[in-house]
Protein backbone atom coordinates (compact mmCIF):
# COMPACT_ATOMS: atom_id res chain seq x y z
CA UNK A 1 0.00 0.00 0.00
CA UNK A 2 2.96 2.72 0.74
CA UNK A 3 4.27 1.42 -2.55
CA UNK A 4 1.01 2.76 -3.83
CA UNK A 5 0.82 6.02 -1.87
CA UNK A 6 4.51 6.52 -3.54
CA UNK A 7 3.47 6.51 -6.80
CA UNK A 8 -0.03 8.14 -7.00
CA UNK A 9 2.49 10.78 -4.88
CA UNK A 10 4.93 11.03 -7.54
CA UNK A 11 1.87 11.33 -10.04
CA UNK A 12 0.41 14.23 -8.08
CA UNK A 13 3.95 16.25 -7.94
CA UNK A 14 4.57 15.36 -11.99
CA UNK A 15 1.65 16.80 -12.51
CA UNK A 16 2.31 19.62 -10.97
CA UNK A 17 6.05 20.29 -12.42
CA UNK A 18 4.51 19.43 -16.19
CA UNK A 19 1.42 21.94 -15.45
CA UNK A 20 4.57 24.82 -14.55
CA UNK A 21 6.62 23.68 -17.70
CA UNK A 22 3.76 23.94 -19.57
CA UNK A 23 3.07 27.70 -18.71
CA UNK A 24 6.77 28.74 -18.72
CA UNK A 25 6.28 30.47 -21.62
CA UNK A 26 2.94 32.57 -20.87
CA UNK A 27 5.14 33.60 -17.71
CA UNK A 28 8.75 34.36 -20.52
CA UNK A 29 6.15 36.72 -22.26
CA UNK A 30 4.83 37.94 -19.45
CA UNK A 31 8.58 38.99 -18.33
CA UNK A 32 9.72 39.92 -21.35
CA UNK A 33 7.01 42.62 -21.79
CA UNK A 34 6.88 43.74 -18.41
CA UNK A 35 10.70 44.39 -17.81
CA UNK A 36 11.12 45.82 -21.34
CA UNK A 37 8.13 47.99 -20.76
CA UNK A 38 9.73 49.51 -17.19
CA UNK A 39 12.80 50.27 -18.70
CA UNK A 40 11.32 51.92 -21.51
CA UNK A 41 9.23 54.41 -18.54
CA UNK A 42 11.39 56.80 -18.32
CA UNK A 43 12.22 57.26 -22.32
CA UNK A 44 8.18 57.72 -22.52
CA UNK A 45 7.44 59.77 -19.76
CA UNK A 46 10.93 61.90 -20.52
CA UNK A 47 10.11 62.41 -24.32
CA UNK A 48 6.41 61.59 -24.31
CA UNK A 49 5.18 58.61 -26.43
CA UNK A 50 4.19 60.66 -29.30
CA UNK A 51 7.24 62.73 -29.82
CA UNK A 52 9.33 59.44 -30.19
CA UNK A 53 6.92 57.68 -32.68
CA UNK A 54 6.83 61.68 -35.10
CA UNK A 55 10.28 62.29 -33.97
CA UNK A 56 12.71 62.17 -37.65
CA UNK A 57 15.99 63.09 -35.47
CA UNK A 58 17.57 60.55 -33.30
CA UNK A 59 20.61 62.39 -31.74
CA UNK A 60 21.37 60.59 -28.41
CA UNK A 61 24.12 63.81 -27.46
CA UNK A 62 21.57 65.98 -27.23
CA UNK A 63 18.84 64.58 -26.27
CA UNK A 64 16.69 64.45 -29.28
CA UNK A 65 14.84 60.59 -29.62
CA UNK A 66 12.89 60.27 -32.41
CA UNK A 67 12.27 56.83 -33.92
CA UNK A 68 10.41 57.39 -37.01
CA UNK A 69 13.14 57.18 -39.71
CA UNK A 70 13.74 53.82 -37.60
CA UNK A 71 9.68 52.32 -38.17
CA UNK A 72 9.89 54.11 -41.94
CA UNK A 73 13.85 52.20 -42.46
CA UNK A 74 11.89 48.32 -41.11
CA UNK A 75 9.18 49.46 -43.02
CA UNK A 76 10.56 50.13 -46.25
CA UNK A 77 12.95 46.77 -45.92
CA UNK A 78 9.97 45.20 -45.22
CA UNK A 79 8.01 46.08 -48.16
CA UNK A 80 10.92 45.70 -50.73
CA UNK A 81 11.62 41.74 -49.09
CA UNK A 82 7.72 41.11 -49.78
CA UNK A 83 7.88 42.56 -53.63
CA UNK A 84 10.94 40.53 -54.54
CA UNK A 85 10.36 37.17 -51.83
CA UNK A 86 6.50 37.00 -52.27
CA UNK A 87 6.56 36.19 -56.06
CA UNK A 88 9.23 34.16 -55.87
CA UNK A 89 7.66 32.08 -52.87
CA UNK A 90 4.48 31.26 -54.00
CA UNK A 91 5.60 30.28 -57.47
CA UNK A 92 7.76 27.67 -56.21
CA UNK A 93 4.95 27.01 -53.38
CA UNK A 94 2.74 26.27 -56.49
CA UNK A 95 5.36 23.99 -58.44
CA UNK A 96 6.00 21.90 -55.51
CA UNK A 97 2.34 21.35 -54.80
CA UNK A 98 0.92 21.12 -57.98
CA UNK A 99 3.58 20.83 -60.93
CA UNK A 100 6.83 18.74 -59.94
CA UNK A 101 7.60 15.46 -60.43
CA UNK A 102 8.30 13.72 -57.23
CA UNK A 103 12.61 13.54 -57.81
CA UNK A 104 12.27 17.01 -58.12
CA UNK A 105 10.45 18.17 -55.06
CA UNK A 106 12.97 15.90 -53.39
CA UNK A 107 15.63 18.09 -54.59
CA UNK A 108 14.22 21.43 -54.07
CA UNK A 109 12.36 20.73 -50.90
CA UNK A 110 15.93 20.22 -49.32
CA UNK A 111 17.33 23.13 -50.76
CA UNK A 112 14.59 25.65 -49.37
CA UNK A 113 15.10 23.88 -46.21
CA UNK A 114 18.86 24.82 -46.11
CA UNK A 115 18.03 28.01 -47.32
CA UNK A 116 16.08 28.53 -43.97
CA UNK A 117 19.16 27.09 -42.00
CA UNK A 118 21.70 29.27 -43.19
CA UNK A 119 22.59 31.87 -40.34
CA UNK A 120 21.29 35.13 -40.73
CA UNK A 121 24.95 37.03 -40.19
CA UNK A 122 25.87 34.71 -43.53
CA UNK A 123 23.00 36.01 -45.47
CA UNK A 124 24.80 39.61 -44.37
CA UNK A 125 28.38 38.75 -45.13
CA UNK A 126 27.14 37.22 -48.78
CA UNK A 127 25.13 40.54 -48.91
CA UNK A 128 28.34 42.60 -48.28
CA UNK A 129 30.64 40.40 -50.71
CA UNK A 130 27.93 39.82 -53.56
CA UNK A 131 24.93 42.32 -53.04
CA UNK A 132 26.37 45.79 -52.15
CA UNK A 133 28.49 45.82 -54.75
CA UNK A 134 26.33 45.10 -57.43
CA UNK A 135 23.78 47.38 -56.32
CA UNK A 136 26.46 50.13 -56.14
CA UNK A 137 26.61 49.81 -60.05
CA UNK A 138 23.34 51.74 -60.03
CA UNK A 139 24.01 55.55 -61.46
CA UNK A 140 22.56 57.52 -59.02
CA UNK A 141 24.37 60.41 -56.70
CA UNK A 142 25.41 59.44 -53.24
CA UNK A 143 24.41 55.31 -54.08
CA UNK A 144 26.93 53.21 -51.80
CA UNK A 145 25.14 50.04 -52.21
CA UNK A 146 24.45 49.83 -48.88
CA UNK A 147 20.99 50.30 -48.54
CA UNK A 148 17.46 49.35 -48.59
CA UNK A 149 17.78 47.70 -51.84
CA UNK A 150 20.58 45.70 -50.59
CA UNK A 151 18.68 45.17 -47.47
CA UNK A 152 15.35 43.95 -49.43
CA UNK A 153 16.96 41.41 -51.59
CA UNK A 154 18.89 40.27 -49.07
CA UNK A 155 15.80 39.57 -46.42
CA UNK A 156 13.83 38.36 -49.46
CA UNK A 157 15.89 35.23 -50.01
CA UNK A 158 15.64 34.95 -46.18
CA UNK A 159 11.48 35.14 -46.09
CA UNK A 160 11.56 32.43 -48.87
CA UNK A 161 11.33 29.90 -47.12
CA UNK A 162 8.85 30.79 -44.71
CA UNK A 163 6.43 31.78 -47.08
CA UNK A 164 6.96 28.61 -49.44
CA UNK A 165 6.54 26.46 -47.02
CA UNK A 166 3.57 27.65 -45.38
CA UNK A 167 1.81 28.46 -48.31
CA UNK A 168 2.61 24.99 -49.79
CA UNK A 169 1.10 23.50 -47.17
CA UNK A 170 -2.02 25.32 -47.61
CA UNK A 171 -2.52 24.50 -51.08
CA UNK A 172 -1.84 20.20 -50.36
CA UNK A 173 -4.38 21.08 -47.69
CA UNK A 174 -7.43 21.79 -50.13
CA UNK A 175 -9.60 18.57 -50.79
CA UNK A 176 -8.80 16.60 -53.30
CA UNK A 177 -12.59 16.78 -54.53
CA UNK A 178 -12.13 20.23 -55.43
CA UNK A 179 -9.55 19.30 -57.74
CA UNK A 180 -11.30 16.15 -58.96
CA UNK A 181 -14.72 18.37 -59.77
CA UNK A 182 -12.77 21.18 -62.12
CA UNK A 183 -10.94 19.00 -63.66
CA UNK A 184 -14.18 16.30 -64.29
CA UNK A 185 -16.02 19.13 -65.96
CA UNK A 186 -13.25 19.89 -68.55
CA UNK A 187 -11.15 22.81 -67.15
CA UNK A 188 -7.38 22.68 -67.92
CA UNK A 189 -4.59 22.10 -64.58
CA UNK A 190 -4.02 25.82 -65.32
CA UNK A 191 -7.39 26.65 -64.36
CA UNK A 192 -7.97 24.22 -61.90
CA UNK A 193 -4.89 26.02 -59.95
CA UNK A 194 -5.66 29.09 -60.88
CA UNK A 195 -9.01 29.28 -60.71
CA UNK A 196 -9.83 26.14 -57.47
CA UNK A 197 -6.92 25.32 -55.92
CA UNK A 198 -5.20 28.82 -54.93
CA UNK A 199 -8.40 31.09 -54.37
CA UNK A 200 -9.27 27.69 -52.00
CA UNK A 201 -5.72 28.27 -50.27
CA UNK A 202 -5.98 32.03 -50.07
CA UNK A 203 -6.52 32.33 -46.14
CA UNK A 204 -3.41 30.11 -45.89
CA UNK A 205 -1.36 31.64 -48.43
CA UNK A 206 -1.89 35.28 -47.28
CA UNK A 207 -0.96 34.39 -43.21
CA UNK A 208 2.16 32.39 -44.99
CA UNK A 209 3.02 35.86 -46.59
CA UNK A 210 1.98 38.14 -43.14
CA UNK A 211 4.09 35.50 -41.05
CA UNK A 212 7.03 36.05 -43.54
CA UNK A 213 6.22 39.94 -42.81
CA UNK A 214 6.90 39.69 -38.92
CA UNK A 215 10.42 37.33 -39.64
CA UNK A 216 11.24 40.04 -41.99
CA UNK A 217 10.55 43.29 -39.23
CA UNK A 218 12.27 41.22 -36.76
CA UNK A 219 15.53 40.38 -38.70
CA UNK A 220 18.72 42.36 -37.08
CA UNK A 221 21.94 41.11 -38.49
CA UNK A 222 21.67 40.69 -41.53
CA UNK A 223 20.49 44.23 -41.50
CA UNK A 224 22.68 45.93 -39.91
CA UNK A 225 25.50 44.29 -42.08
CA UNK A 226 24.00 45.78 -45.30
CA UNK A 227 21.61 48.60 -44.76
CA UNK A 228 23.90 51.39 -43.91
CA UNK A 229 22.56 51.89 -40.74
CA UNK A 230 22.46 55.93 -40.84
CA UNK A 231 19.45 57.20 -39.43
CA UNK A 232 18.20 59.78 -41.90
CA UNK A 233 14.46 59.17 -43.10
CA UNK A 234 14.99 57.57 -46.48
CA UNK A 235 14.06 60.26 -49.58
CA UNK A 236 14.45 59.56 -53.49
CA UNK A 237 17.60 60.56 -54.66
CA UNK A 238 16.82 60.92 -58.57
CA UNK A 239 14.13 61.96 -60.06
CA UNK A 240 12.63 58.53 -60.22
CA UNK A 241 11.08 57.79 -56.84
CA UNK A 242 11.86 53.96 -56.68
CA UNK A 243 15.59 55.54 -55.97
CA UNK A 244 13.90 55.72 -52.52
CA UNK A 245 15.58 52.35 -52.49
CA UNK A 246 19.22 53.37 -52.67
CA UNK A 247 18.57 55.24 -49.61
CA UNK A 248 20.50 54.18 -46.42
CA UNK A 249 18.27 53.37 -43.51
CA UNK A 250 18.28 51.18 -40.42
CA UNK A 251 15.77 49.09 -39.04
CA UNK A 252 14.36 49.24 -35.37
CA UNK A 253 16.16 46.27 -34.72
CA UNK A 254 19.78 47.25 -35.73
CA UNK A 255 18.71 50.97 -33.89
CA UNK A 256 18.43 48.33 -30.93
CA UNK A 257 21.65 46.07 -31.33
CA UNK A 258 24.12 48.72 -32.49
CA UNK A 259 23.78 51.69 -29.35
CA UNK A 260 22.57 48.93 -26.23
CA UNK A 261 26.17 47.86 -25.21
CA UNK A 262 27.29 51.64 -25.04
CA UNK A 263 23.92 53.71 -23.98
CA UNK A 264 23.02 54.59 -20.49
CA UNK A 265 20.06 56.75 -18.91
CA UNK A 266 17.25 58.28 -21.39
CA UNK A 267 19.56 56.67 -24.07
CA UNK A 268 19.16 53.31 -23.00
CA UNK A 269 15.62 53.51 -22.02
CA UNK A 270 14.66 54.83 -25.68
CA UNK A 271 16.39 51.56 -26.74
CA UNK A 272 14.09 49.48 -24.61
CA UNK A 273 11.42 51.50 -25.99
CA UNK A 274 12.18 50.76 -29.32
CA UNK A 275 12.13 47.07 -28.52
CA UNK A 276 8.49 47.60 -27.09
CA UNK A 277 7.53 49.23 -30.65
CA UNK A 278 8.95 46.54 -32.39
CA UNK A 279 7.75 43.59 -29.85
CA UNK A 280 3.64 45.47 -30.72
CA UNK A 281 4.71 45.63 -34.26
CA UNK A 282 5.41 42.28 -34.73
CA UNK A 283 2.65 40.68 -32.11
CA UNK A 284 0.43 42.82 -34.28
CA UNK A 285 1.32 41.17 -37.14
CA UNK A 286 1.78 37.87 -35.89
CA UNK A 287 -1.55 37.56 -34.29
CA UNK A 288 -3.37 38.58 -37.51
CA UNK A 289 -1.87 36.02 -39.55
CA UNK A 290 -3.18 33.61 -36.56
CA UNK A 291 -6.65 34.89 -36.99
CA UNK A 292 -6.84 34.68 -40.74
CA UNK A 293 -5.56 30.94 -40.28
CA UNK A 294 -7.92 30.24 -38.07
CA UNK A 295 -10.70 31.85 -40.70
CA UNK A 296 -9.17 29.81 -42.95
CA UNK A 297 -10.00 26.44 -41.38
CA UNK A 298 -13.43 27.04 -40.37
CA UNK B 1 -2.82 23.26 -79.45
CA UNK B 2 -5.52 25.86 -78.16
CA UNK B 3 -5.33 28.88 -76.00
CA UNK B 4 -5.89 27.39 -72.79
CA UNK B 5 -2.79 24.66 -73.22
CA UNK B 6 -1.09 27.54 -74.62
CA UNK B 7 -1.70 29.54 -71.44
CA UNK B 8 -1.22 26.03 -69.32
CA UNK B 9 2.18 26.00 -70.85
CA UNK B 10 2.98 29.39 -70.09
CA UNK B 11 2.02 29.47 -66.53
CA UNK B 12 3.40 26.14 -66.02
CA UNK B 13 7.21 27.74 -67.70
CA UNK B 14 6.82 30.50 -64.82
CA UNK B 15 6.33 28.27 -61.72
CA UNK B 16 9.57 25.71 -63.23
CA UNK B 17 11.65 29.07 -63.49
CA UNK B 18 10.52 29.58 -59.71
CA UNK B 19 11.39 26.00 -58.43
CA UNK B 20 14.85 26.21 -60.46
CA UNK B 21 15.59 29.59 -59.42
CA UNK B 22 15.19 28.93 -55.47
CA UNK B 23 18.01 26.00 -55.93
CA UNK B 24 19.95 27.84 -57.94
CA UNK B 25 19.70 30.47 -55.18
CA UNK B 26 20.93 28.09 -52.36
CA UNK B 27 23.14 26.88 -54.86
CA UNK B 28 24.60 30.11 -55.51
CA UNK B 29 25.17 31.33 -51.97
CA UNK B 30 26.30 27.62 -50.55
CA UNK B 31 28.57 27.32 -53.08
CA UNK B 32 30.23 30.58 -52.99
CA UNK B 33 30.85 30.82 -49.45
CA UNK B 34 32.59 27.34 -49.63
CA UNK B 35 34.27 27.99 -52.50
CA UNK B 36 35.67 31.35 -50.63
CA UNK B 37 36.13 29.90 -47.64
CA UNK B 38 37.61 26.40 -48.54
CA UNK B 39 41.01 27.41 -49.19
CA UNK B 40 41.75 29.51 -45.53
CA UNK B 41 40.54 26.09 -43.74
CA UNK B 42 43.31 24.33 -42.45
CA UNK B 43 44.12 21.81 -39.45
CA UNK B 44 45.31 25.33 -37.81
CA UNK B 45 42.12 27.19 -38.69
CA UNK B 46 40.70 25.04 -36.17
CA UNK B 47 43.31 24.61 -33.45
CA UNK B 48 44.42 28.11 -32.96
CA UNK B 49 42.41 30.93 -31.54
CA UNK B 50 41.83 34.38 -33.03
CA UNK B 51 44.78 36.92 -32.12
CA UNK B 52 42.32 39.64 -31.97
CA UNK B 53 43.70 43.03 -33.53
CA UNK B 54 42.32 44.53 -36.60
CA UNK B 55 44.39 42.05 -38.93
CA UNK B 56 41.96 39.13 -37.94
CA UNK B 57 44.75 36.60 -37.67
CA UNK B 58 44.61 33.56 -36.04
CA UNK B 59 41.87 30.50 -36.13
CA UNK B 60 39.03 29.94 -34.63
CA UNK B 61 39.64 27.48 -31.76
CA UNK B 62 38.15 29.73 -28.86
CA UNK B 63 35.17 30.21 -30.90
CA UNK B 64 34.09 26.45 -31.77
CA UNK B 65 34.55 26.22 -27.84
CA UNK B 66 32.37 29.12 -26.97
CA UNK B 67 29.63 27.39 -29.73
CA UNK B 68 29.65 23.93 -28.07
CA UNK B 69 29.54 25.54 -24.36
CA UNK B 70 26.41 27.86 -25.71
CA UNK B 71 24.87 24.71 -27.19
CA UNK B 72 24.96 22.28 -23.90
CA UNK B 73 24.22 25.50 -21.46
CA UNK B 74 21.40 26.47 -23.32
CA UNK B 75 19.88 23.08 -23.99
CA UNK B 76 20.55 22.13 -20.20
CA UNK B 77 18.12 25.01 -19.36
CA UNK B 78 15.64 24.79 -22.41
CA UNK B 79 14.91 21.07 -22.76
CA UNK B 80 13.52 20.06 -19.63
CA UNK B 81 11.17 22.94 -20.03
CA UNK B 82 10.09 22.34 -23.13
CA UNK B 83 9.76 18.67 -23.11
CA UNK B 84 7.93 18.85 -19.75
CA UNK B 85 5.67 21.61 -21.57
CA UNK B 86 4.99 19.52 -24.37
CA UNK B 87 4.25 16.30 -22.34
CA UNK B 88 1.60 18.31 -20.45
CA UNK B 89 0.06 19.81 -23.39
CA UNK B 90 -0.32 16.31 -25.52
CA UNK B 91 -0.48 13.71 -22.49
CA UNK B 92 -2.05 15.15 -19.41
CA UNK B 93 -4.42 17.90 -21.40
CA UNK B 94 -5.88 15.58 -24.36
CA UNK B 95 -9.74 14.90 -23.55
CA UNK B 96 -9.87 16.42 -20.16
CA UNK B 97 -13.53 18.00 -18.74
CA UNK B 98 -11.95 20.01 -16.18
CA UNK B 99 -12.90 23.58 -17.69
CA UNK B 100 -9.65 25.19 -15.17
CA UNK B 101 -7.19 22.72 -17.14
CA UNK B 102 -8.63 23.91 -20.35
CA UNK B 103 -8.39 27.33 -19.89
CA UNK B 104 -4.75 26.98 -18.91
CA UNK B 105 -4.09 25.27 -21.65
CA UNK B 106 -5.63 27.72 -24.04
CA UNK B 107 -3.36 30.46 -22.21
CA UNK B 108 -0.11 27.82 -22.28
CA UNK B 109 -0.47 27.20 -26.15
CA UNK B 110 -1.21 31.18 -26.70
CA UNK B 111 2.36 31.55 -25.14
CA UNK B 112 3.80 28.94 -27.05
CA UNK B 113 2.85 30.64 -29.92
CA UNK B 114 3.62 34.42 -28.87
CA UNK B 115 7.28 33.49 -27.81
CA UNK B 116 7.42 31.62 -31.22
CA UNK B 117 7.04 35.18 -32.88
CA UNK B 118 9.26 37.00 -30.62
CA UNK B 119 12.01 38.54 -32.54
CA UNK B 120 15.48 37.50 -31.43
CA UNK B 121 16.74 40.84 -30.75
CA UNK B 122 14.02 41.39 -28.07
CA UNK B 123 15.37 38.27 -26.49
CA UNK B 124 18.74 39.69 -26.31
CA UNK B 125 17.41 43.14 -24.81
CA UNK B 126 15.30 40.96 -22.49
CA UNK B 127 18.72 39.31 -21.36
CA UNK B 128 20.68 42.00 -21.33
CA UNK B 129 17.86 43.99 -18.95
CA UNK B 130 17.60 41.09 -16.75
CA UNK B 131 20.63 38.87 -17.03
CA UNK B 132 23.71 41.32 -17.82
CA UNK B 133 22.28 44.15 -15.51
CA UNK B 134 19.46 43.24 -12.91
CA UNK B 135 20.88 39.78 -12.06
CA UNK B 136 24.26 41.46 -12.69
CA UNK B 137 25.46 37.90 -14.18
CA UNK B 138 27.44 40.55 -16.87
CA UNK B 139 28.19 39.70 -20.34
CA UNK B 140 28.49 35.73 -20.18
CA UNK B 141 27.78 32.21 -21.17
CA UNK B 142 25.20 32.13 -18.20
CA UNK B 143 23.87 35.41 -19.69
CA UNK B 144 23.59 34.02 -22.79
CA UNK B 145 21.99 30.82 -22.88
CA UNK B 146 19.32 31.85 -20.55
CA UNK B 147 18.23 34.28 -22.87
CA UNK B 148 18.60 31.72 -25.74
CA UNK B 149 16.99 29.08 -24.10
CA UNK B 150 13.78 31.54 -24.66
CA UNK B 151 14.33 31.03 -28.28
CA UNK B 152 14.28 27.39 -28.74
CA UNK B 153 11.38 26.78 -25.66
CA UNK B 154 9.13 26.78 -28.53
CA UNK B 155 10.79 24.88 -30.97
CA UNK B 156 11.51 22.12 -28.48
CA UNK B 157 7.38 22.20 -27.65
CA UNK B 158 6.57 22.19 -31.29
CA UNK B 159 8.65 18.87 -32.60
CA UNK B 160 7.77 16.90 -29.23
CA UNK B 161 4.81 17.36 -29.45
CA UNK B 162 4.73 16.39 -32.50
CA UNK B 163 7.19 13.30 -31.56
CA UNK B 164 4.51 12.32 -29.07
CA UNK B 165 0.93 12.53 -31.29
CA UNK B 166 2.95 9.82 -33.29
CA UNK B 167 2.96 7.55 -30.89
CA UNK B 168 0.21 5.13 -30.94
CA UNK B 169 -2.52 5.34 -28.70
CA UNK B 170 -2.67 1.59 -28.18
CA UNK B 171 0.51 2.03 -26.54
CA UNK B 172 -0.99 4.27 -23.80
CA UNK B 173 -4.34 2.02 -23.43
CA UNK B 174 -2.10 -1.00 -23.04
CA UNK B 175 0.16 0.29 -20.09
CA UNK B 176 -2.70 2.05 -18.19
CA UNK B 177 -4.60 -0.92 -18.38
CA UNK B 178 -1.89 -2.81 -16.87
CA UNK B 179 -2.19 -0.29 -14.00
CA UNK B 180 0.25 2.30 -14.58
CA UNK B 181 -0.08 5.82 -13.94
CA UNK B 182 -0.08 8.82 -16.08
CA UNK B 183 3.41 9.47 -15.21
CA UNK B 184 4.66 5.86 -15.45
CA UNK B 185 2.92 5.38 -18.42
CA UNK B 186 4.60 8.73 -20.47
CA UNK B 187 8.33 7.57 -18.49
CA UNK B 188 8.14 4.23 -19.58
CA UNK B 189 6.51 3.41 -22.71
CA UNK B 190 5.35 6.80 -24.22
CA UNK B 191 8.86 9.21 -24.22
CA UNK B 192 11.02 6.16 -25.33
CA UNK B 193 9.04 5.32 -28.23
CA UNK B 194 9.01 9.22 -29.11
CA UNK B 195 12.71 9.08 -28.25
CA UNK B 196 13.64 9.77 -32.29
CA UNK B 197 11.40 12.33 -32.98
CA UNK B 198 12.19 14.45 -29.72
CA UNK B 199 16.24 13.86 -30.75
CA UNK B 200 15.48 15.95 -33.86
CA UNK B 201 13.57 19.08 -32.09
CA UNK B 202 16.58 19.03 -29.95
CA UNK B 203 18.92 19.07 -32.99
CA UNK B 204 17.11 21.63 -34.69
CA UNK B 205 17.26 23.77 -31.40
CA UNK B 206 21.14 23.13 -31.49
CA UNK B 207 20.93 24.35 -35.27
CA UNK B 208 19.30 27.55 -34.16
CA UNK B 209 21.98 28.35 -31.27
CA UNK B 210 24.92 27.50 -33.77
CA UNK B 211 23.20 30.16 -35.96
CA UNK B 212 21.77 33.02 -33.67
CA UNK B 213 23.98 36.10 -33.79
CA UNK B 214 21.37 38.79 -32.18
CA UNK B 215 20.85 37.76 -28.78
CA UNK B 216 24.87 37.01 -28.56
CA UNK B 217 25.83 40.07 -30.15
CA UNK B 218 24.44 41.99 -26.82
CA UNK B 219 24.23 39.31 -24.05
CA UNK B 220 27.19 37.48 -24.72
CA UNK B 221 30.31 40.62 -25.00
CA UNK B 222 32.40 39.43 -27.88
CA UNK B 223 35.77 38.48 -25.89
CA UNK B 224 37.78 36.16 -28.14
CA UNK B 225 39.53 34.42 -25.47
CA UNK B 226 38.81 30.50 -24.20
CA UNK B 227 35.54 30.64 -21.96
CA UNK B 228 36.96 28.89 -18.72
CA UNK B 229 33.51 28.94 -16.52
CA UNK B 230 29.62 29.60 -17.01
CA UNK B 231 30.68 33.35 -16.19
CA UNK B 232 32.96 34.15 -19.20
CA UNK B 233 32.20 36.13 -22.06
CA UNK B 234 32.77 34.81 -25.15
CA UNK B 235 31.72 34.56 -29.16
CA UNK B 236 30.30 31.98 -30.89
CA UNK B 237 30.99 31.57 -34.85
CA UNK B 238 28.52 33.28 -36.03
CA UNK B 239 29.47 36.18 -33.88
CA UNK B 240 32.54 35.78 -35.04
CA UNK B 241 31.65 36.38 -38.35
CA UNK B 242 30.02 39.33 -37.83
CA UNK B 243 33.16 40.70 -35.81
CA UNK B 244 35.49 39.38 -38.83
CA UNK B 245 33.30 41.75 -41.43
CA UNK B 246 31.84 44.55 -39.53
CA UNK B 247 34.96 45.53 -37.36
CA UNK B 248 38.01 43.76 -38.80
CA UNK B 249 36.88 43.69 -41.99
CA UNK B 250 38.66 40.75 -42.37
CA UNK B 251 36.94 38.84 -44.93
CA UNK B 252 38.82 36.37 -46.14
CA UNK B 253 38.80 35.01 -42.32
CA UNK B 254 34.72 35.70 -42.21
CA UNK B 255 34.25 33.48 -45.37
CA UNK B 256 36.73 30.52 -43.63
CA UNK B 257 34.46 30.52 -40.50
CA UNK B 258 31.20 31.20 -42.38
CA UNK B 259 32.12 27.95 -44.66
CA UNK B 260 32.50 25.79 -41.38
CA UNK B 261 29.16 27.15 -40.22
CA UNK B 262 27.04 26.64 -43.14
CA UNK B 263 28.69 22.65 -43.98
CA UNK B 264 27.57 22.25 -39.77
CA UNK B 265 24.86 23.75 -40.40
CA UNK B 266 24.18 20.66 -43.23
CA UNK B 267 25.32 18.45 -41.52
CA UNK B 268 22.78 19.09 -38.82
CA UNK B 269 20.21 19.05 -41.64
CA UNK B 270 21.00 15.83 -42.97
CA UNK B 271 21.64 14.05 -39.49
CA UNK B 272 17.63 15.34 -38.73
CA UNK B 273 16.32 14.41 -42.07
CA UNK B 274 18.54 10.65 -41.33
CA UNK B 275 16.43 10.27 -38.14
CA UNK B 276 13.27 11.60 -39.50
CA UNK B 277 13.28 9.13 -42.94
CA UNK B 278 14.16 6.34 -40.52
CA UNK B 279 11.10 6.99 -37.58
CA UNK B 280 8.34 7.25 -41.02
CA UNK B 281 10.39 4.11 -42.36
CA UNK B 282 9.31 1.99 -38.93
Amino acid sequence: MTSGTRRTGLEKIMKTVLLISALASVLIVLLIFVFTLKEAMPAFREIGVWKMLSGTTWRPGNGEFGILAMIAGSGLVTLGAIIIGVPLALGTAVFLSEIAPEWIVRVVRPSIELLAGIPSVVYGLFGMVIIVPLVRMIPAPGNAGFGLLSASIVLAVMVLPTIANISEFAIRSVPRGYKEGSLALGATKWETISRVMIPAARPGIISAVVLGLGRALGETIAMIMVIGNSVILPTAMTDNPLSIFLSRARTLTGNIAVEISYATGVHESALFATGVVLFILIMLVNSSARFLLKKGAQ
Amino acid sequence: MNKRMLTQNAAFGMFWLAGIVAVLIMAFVVGYIFVKGFPGISLDFFTTSPRGGLSGDGGIYSTVVTTFYMIVVTLTFATPLGVGAAIYLTEYSANTENKVVRKLVTVARFGVETLAGVPSIVFGLFGYALFVSALNFGFSILSASLAGACLIIPVIIRTTEEALKSVPSGYREGSLALGANRWETTWKVVLPAAFRGISTGILLSAGRIVSETAIFFVTLGGSYRVPHSLMSGGRTMALHVYYLAMETRAFDKAMSTAAVLVGLIIVMNLTINMITSKIAAK
